[in-house]
């Protein structure tokens, strides 16, 4: 397949052939972790600057690491003690970042649409979106996809649960894109103060009885709750939430015999999980974290080679 | 064919078939002799591993391995190698070649490893092939089988077991084919028709 693709700011585009490829290749990235000496030749003399504006531990190292696993050399700019913290525009950024002949960009910005913005003014660099705003945040779709499907098998047709605060997770809009696109059945659950209102235009159902969203359901996946949306008064309290909405033995019991329960991390233990469901059986949300680094090393592998 | 300027005519049909070099059968006479030939190098088998190269050496390998079991009772642990990930050239190639899978049975520490590919032609495949195993351990020695050695080199890279000598011009590409990718065991000579000279593998 001809790689199409030199940047990554949504799946929106990507057809379901490109995302299965893609899977298929980033299969034998992670045989690669496996090897004594980590390390192959193939982005010799490729310059990938992290670009983080928004704080960041897991996403950031995988992709340093997947970086550095396939040789690039891997800048990390941050944004406290950078530019950016001494007013510094993004535009002034972008052309610098042009100048330093970075060949990839991996940004993470609180503000939707920055990642899109860069990919439009950098002529030369890839862009990657490691997340903007509430908006999206596609390579963490990339490391669901390619974990469940690992542990499942074929997607088409399974059934997945989404179940937390879908309305400020970027991580949710963007599972949403790559699921369905792979065939999967997706219901969200939550509150419903913490639901967008456009469940219907997102192709998904929405139930407000977890335990309704995982009956039978292949895939539990539960979002980050952060603890000021209590004091937003969005949710009632972190107990009553835990207890209707948050990932138990007695929730879990009610899915499919091979399901999986996943989570994009970092856990708030107590709280949309309790540890005897983090540490389980069903959980993979450690696999979640080893697939991070393979998929962003296909992801630099196919979109920064050639000439292009 | 001369003179075709067609876009469409240039890249949907770049080579065209010029010579059958080996059979069905030839293809089987010269695996067996090669099979024989690491037996009496090795003196034996014993800590001889096959690696085959992706993709066609892959099967190459399985079938050396298999007459091996039948000739000498003993099942060669074999496994497969992917370079790509090693090619010198991956930053001028207009698209970036598909990645395969790596699998290697166990430590290759102390062992006889023979490296089985289809063509040897520049030894840049070779060369990476080198580095992907200096990265996986290191072998007491690496030997070299080839179905077909067409010339050519670019580095100081020599076979210890080859098929066939083909001799041939820069401008043709050896074809080997294998029924399990192509449906058919043949070797041919293609010659360029159009297109450009970016996808020849090395």
């Amino acid at each position: 397949m001809e790689w199409r693709h030199k940047n990554l700011i949504t799946l929106e585009g990507w057809t379901r052939e490109e995302l299965g490829f893609f899977l298929d290749q980033t299969e034998y990235m992670e045989e690669l972790l496996n090897r004594p000496i980590k390390k192959v030749p193939a982005l010799r003399g490729k310059i990938v600057m992290n670009c983080f504006f928004e704080n960041s531990t897991r996403t950031r190292a995988s992709f340093e690491i997947a970086g550095k696993v396939l040789s690039a050399d891997v800048i990390n700019w941050s944004s406290s003690g950078s530019s950016a913290s001494k007013g510094e525009t993004l535009r002034d950024t972008v052309w610098t970042l042009e100048a330093m002949a970075a060949d990839a960009v991996v940004v993470r910005h609180g503000e939707v649409g920055v990642p899109d913005y860069l990919a439009k003014k950098l002529t030369k660099a890839s862009v990657f979106n490691a997340g903007d705003g509430t908006n999206g945040h596609p390579t963490q779709a990339l490391l669901d996809l390619y974990t469940a499907r690992q542990k499942l098998g074929n997607l088409e047709g399974a059934k997945m649960a989404i179940i937390g605060d879908v309305l400020h997770s970027r991580v949710a809009r963007s599972d949403i894109q790559a699921f369905r696109k792979m065939g999967v059945h997706v219901t969200l659950s939550g509150p419903a103060t913490l639901m967008p209102e456009n469940t219907a235009s997102l192709g998904v159902g929405y139930v407000s009885d977890a335990r309704e969203a995982a009956e039978g359901a292949d895939i539990l996946y539960f979002l980050r709750m952060q603890r000021e949306r209590q004091e937003d008064g969005l949710i009632p309290s972190i107990d009553e939430y835990h207890r209707r909405w948050g990932a138990t033995d007695s929730l879990v019991s009610l899915a499919s015999p091979r399901a999986v329960v996943m989570h994009p991390g970092p856990m708030n233990r107590g709280m949309e999980i309790a540890s005897s469901v983090a540490d389980g059986p069903r959980s993979v949300i450690l696999d979640q974290v080893r697939s991070g680094v393979a998929v962003r090393m296909a992801l630099l592998y196919l979109c920064l080679g050639g000439v292009r | 064919m001369e003179g075709d300027g067609e876009v469409t005519a240039q890249t949907e049909q770049k080579w065209a078939e010029k010579a059958s070099v080996l059979g069905k059968e030839d293809m089987e006479r010269v695996l067996r002799r090669i099979a024989v030939e690491i037996v009496e190098r090795n003196k034996g088998l014993e800590r001889v591993i096959l690696l085959g190269i992706q993709r066609r050496g892959v099967y190459l390998a399985a079938r050396l391995r298999e007459m091996l079991k039948e000739a000498e009772k003993v099942k060669v642990p074999s496994g497969e190698l992917d370079i790509t990930l090693y090619r010198d050239d991956i930053s001028v190639l207009s698209d970036q070649p598909v990645v395969h899978s790596t699998s290697v049975p166990g430590d290759i520490t102390g062992k006889k490893v023979v490296l089985v590919d289809d063509v040897l032609f520049t030894g840049r495949t070779v060369r990476a092939a080198l580095d992907a195993i200096t990265d996986l351990g290191r072998p007491e020695r690496v030997q070299l089988a080839v179905l077909v050695d067409r010339g050519h080199r670019e580095l100081p890279i020599a076979a210890d077991y080859v098929g066939k000598t083909v001799p041939t011009s820069r401008s043709e590409n050896v074809e080997v084919r294998v029924k399990e990718l192509d449906g058919e065991d043949r070797v041919v000579i293609c010659e360029r028709t159009g297109g450009t000279e970016s996808g020849v593998e090395a």
